[in-house]
């Protein structure tokens, strides 16, 4: 899923007109990708492939620069009322819908009513339910009323926006355009072929100017090694590598010759879940202890080849959001052991294994099946917290009965999972312990009402320092809690053959200015054959 | 014959049913639904999202009800849209993947015939010869080999090393500009590795098989007679013996026209082709429950109406079948 927010900061471009001066237009790309597309309409798919797929023929009111910030698109420019109740977007005059259509505010009053409407069948409606009302007073002019001030609903503007004309009074679900969709991004749609490929060409009179690259083709291949195969044999142009592919076997010189590995931060954490209704992980030293008791750095290099960071918290590092001065858990088995013998759990028959009450200190950790990362991370912790005297078995299970069995029911001692780190940095949902009920996002059933009082201040204010005074003092608390052992953030590893300019990393990524890829005329060969 | 005919028709009807009640019952008892994956771990997805997506589903109805209306839908061959987001038709999802599923089981079945009956003759007449041997030892390495492994291997050499095949997919990304010529060397060249692998395992036992039966008849007093006869040994072998030796083949052959819709999942992921065993696993995974059902339905026709045809043709052959 965190895909979705990058591929949204990729309709940025903003960018230097300079590099424009010497860029040649046309060339093509070749993506691949591991999932097929389920639909265009982006917000009613909640895979990434989908959103990968079909967000360069949408543009958002808002989207994501470099940097991760919020900034316009759609919408020129925005105020938010003193009162923090009322957002005002300038759209941008002129933009028009690829069938010729002109762009206006009337069509972000109704991608709102859209997301609202309850036969719409999708799974983001949460921040557009808090509107109270939104309407377009002239044009180029929309504004959205909440009852009360919710800040996270900024960047749910970024929600791309879809044509009135062709989407009004239809039922979404037999809609053409989920098969054929028509936005205002810079790429038009040509055709999909199901399981197969999707097909995009230029849109000659985007709004941000003409993309450079004249056609993006996506491939799906469902096979990581099929993929890498293609690569090498010059069917695709781009891929995301594993850490396995990235350190191993991309460093002959076929591959330094043509194509460029990137390598930067992705927006997930992995992280151990503590269940916090079983009386032995209520106790906070108890949870101190174990993320003592982990080597995060080990965890890095044993399953990410080094290719990740250690994660501190929910917000991802490098951002504005980020608090790096929080309590750290550095790999530290004396200080974890003497928690444990601080809160009464002891080796008192001499098996190794420490106990209390009569009790030997066992538990399970689940995890999802088919994620090799997390599945290796646990066996890394089994054994560093049987050095220790706990003892840890594994086990796997296959997604949905995971997910509906065992973590919505609560019926687990610890897990591993991951978290997708959204740019906007709303804690609410997983943190707060009015979510700490069956089914809801706070399954791990931590409650401290001093964080729950910082959730719902941040959520009120628009003022950017002070949200992050907010949010900073709440990942204090967090970290020294420890409901989860952060564990770590993988690094995202795209491989793009070596003849595309223009790339230039930053923490969104690579593909915020997919637009202003560009190939030198000599080297744009016509589309391979294989 | 008529009566008989009637009567397994009649049968048919509750069995169909009995069948398409156990998948629908196992399907949903499956843990997990097909809101669960939608509103996977993100935390913008919201809770009232899902209470919505399951009332549009129809999903907060009881069971009973819900197999009711599925049922109805069906005595007119409406199958229901998918679950999945872009909502199509069940029937023209099966549709879009069907083709390139059945093209491939058949070539691939002939492949496996041609060759395999031959070299089962031959090595069941040249019993012990070096030719025997080898196809024994190229039987077990065809048993053992794992087919996704050896795909590989073939990618990488004729792929990537040779260059002579492409590795995955169906067509080229220039498919379209090419000739009504060229397009069809284009799927020639792209299905040849998919067809040759499939083949590969098949291979080995069915020419084992053809083996066996050979060297079974060969035995039969009729072909002493035969050759008693002073019939030349290339006609009782050929004429005599291996029309016999063939009958339990062709009974495998009629066994697996079912089998001819179901695409193998592994296979069409590692070659990228999107074909029917991907998409009925897409949809198991996803709990989309009107393409599972869909695709079991259909497949449960055919096995019914395969074994009708066997059991007719036995009544055919055999009179003592059509009395009982």
């Amino acid at each position: 899923m965190h895909r979705f927010w990058l591929i949204t900061a990729l309709l940025a471009l903003v960018l230097a007109p300079s590099a424009a001066l010497a860029a040649d237009y046309g060339g093509t790309i070749v993506v691949g990708t591991i999932g097929d597309a389920t639909s265009m309409i982006p917000m009613i798919t909640s895979d990434s492939a989908s959103h990968e797929m079909s967000d360069l023929v949408y543009n958002g009111l808002l989207k994501y620069d470099k940097n991760l910030n919020l900034v316009g698109a759609l919408a020129q420019s925005w105020t938010v009322s003193p009162d923090g109740l009322t957002i005002t977007f300038k759209i941008r005059q002129g933009v028009r819908w690829q069938d010729g259509k002109p762009y206006t505010a009337h069509d972000a009053v109704f991608n709102w009513r859209f997301m609202v409407d309850p036969k719409t069948p999708t799974p983001y409606s949460g921040d557009y339910l808090k509107v109270k009302k939104a309407w377009a007073p002239d044009d180029y002019t929309f504004v959205v009323q909440y009852s009360e001030p919710f800040a996270p609903g900024l960047a749910s503007w970024t929600l791309v926006q879809m044509p009135r004309h062709l989407l009004e009074g239809k039922d979404v679900r037999s809609s053409p355009l989920n098969k054929h969709p028509l936005g205002t991004g810079p790429y038009k749609f040509v055709r999909w072929d199901t399981g197969a490929r999707v097909v995009l060409k230029y849109n000659p009179d985007y709004w941000e100017g003409r993309p450079y690259l004249d056609q993006v083709t996506y491939r799906v291949i469902p096979d990581m090694a099929t993929m890498f195969l293609e690569l090498k044999a010059g069917g695709l142009d781009e891929m995301g590598l594993t850490a396995l592919q990235y350190r191993r076997q991309t460093n002959n010189e076929h591959f330094k010759k043509h194509f460029k590995k990137y390598n930067y931060l992705s927006s997930n954490y992995v992280y151990l879940g503590y269940n916090l209704k079983d009386p032995r992980f209520a106790d906070r030293r108890v949870r101190q202890a174990l993320s003592y008791a982990i080597d995060k750095k080990e965890i890095i290099k044993g399953v990410l080849l080094g290719l990740g960071q250690i994660c501190t918290g929910p917000l991802k590092p490098g951002t504005y959001w980020y608090n790096p001065k929080v309590a750290r858990f550095d790999y530290n088995p004396a200080k974890a052991k003497a928690l444990l013998a601080a809160a009464d759990w002891k080796d008192s028959d001499g098996d190794g294994v420490l106990d209390k009450n009569g009790r030997p200190f066992e538990f399970t950790i689940l995890t999802n099946q088919g994620n090799a990362y997390r599945a290796n991370t646990g066996v890394i912790i089994q054994q560093r917290l049987a050095q220790i005297g706990v003892r840890v078995k594994l086990r796997t299970v296959e997604w949905a009965a995971f997910i509906n069995e065992f973590v919505n029911k609560g019926r687990f001692e610890a897990l591993i999972l991951g978290w997708t780190m959204p740019p906007d940095p709303d804690l609410f949902d997983v943190w707060h312990s009015s979510k700490a009920k069956p089914g809801q996002l706070n399954f791990t059933y931590y409650k401290n009402p001093e964080l729950d009082q910082l959730l719902v201040a941040a959520r009120r204010t628009f003022d950017r320092a002070q949200r992050k005074a907010y949010l900073d003092k709440a990942q204090e608390i967090i970290a020294q809690d420890q409901p989860y052992t952060f564990l770590y953030v993988p690094d995202a590893l795209p491989i793009v053959a070596a003849r595309f300019q223009g790339i230039e990393p930053a923490p969104a990524g690579i593909s915020y200015n997919f637009i202003r890829w560009w190939v030198p005329k000599a080297l744009q060969i016509p589309a391979l054959t294989r | 014959m008529l009566t008989y005919l009637a009567k397994r028709l009649g049968m048919m009807i509750p069995l169909l049913i009995g069948i398409t009640f156990i998948s629908f019952l196992i399907m949903h008892l499956a843990p997990g639904s097909p809101t669960d994956l939608a509103t996977d771990l993100n935390p913008k997805m919201s809770e009232i999202a899902k209470e919505r997506l399951t009332k549009l589903y129809g999903l907060d109805k009881p069971l009973p009800v819900q197999y009711w209306n599925w049922l109805k839908r069906l005595t007119v061959l409406d199958f229901g849209r998918s679950f999945a987001p872009d909502g199509l038709p069940v029937l023209n999802k099966i549709a879009t993947r069907l083709p390139v599923t059945v093209t491939i089981n058949v070539l691939s079945l002939m492949l496996v015939f041609i060759l395999a009956v031959p070299i089962g003759v031959y090595s069941a007449t040249h019993r012990g010869s070096a030719f025997d041997q080898a196809t024994t030892v190229f039987v077990f390495v065809g048993f053992a080999t794992p087919t996704f492994w050896l795909a590989l291997l073939c990618m990488i050499l004729f792929g990537v090393q040779l260059g002579w095949l492409p590795i995955s997919g169906i067509k080229s990304l220039n498919h379209d500009q090419l000739s009504w010529l060229g397009q069809l060397l284009d799927y020639a060249r792209h299905l040849t590795l998919p067809v040759i692998l499939s083949a590969f395992t098949s291979l080995a036992g069915m020419s084992r098989y053809m083996r066996g039966n050979m060297l079974e008849v060969i035995r039969q007093d009729y072909i002493t007679t035969a050759r008693a006869k002073g019939l030349p040994e290339r006609q009782v072998i050929y004429s005599h013996a291996m029309r016999n030796a063939m009958m339990p083949v062709i009974t495998i052959l009629g066994l697996s026209v079912p089998g001819l819709i179901g695409g193998s999942v592994i296979f069409e992921s590692i070659f990228a082709i999107p074909g029917m065993g991907k998409l009925f696993y897409d949809s198991v995974m996803a709990r989309d429950y009107p393409v599972v059902m869909g695709g079991l339905v259909i497949g449960a026709v055919l096995t019914l109406l395969g074994n009708l045809l066997a059991d007719l043709g036995y009544a055919l052959t055999d009179p003592r079948v059509r009395t009982s």
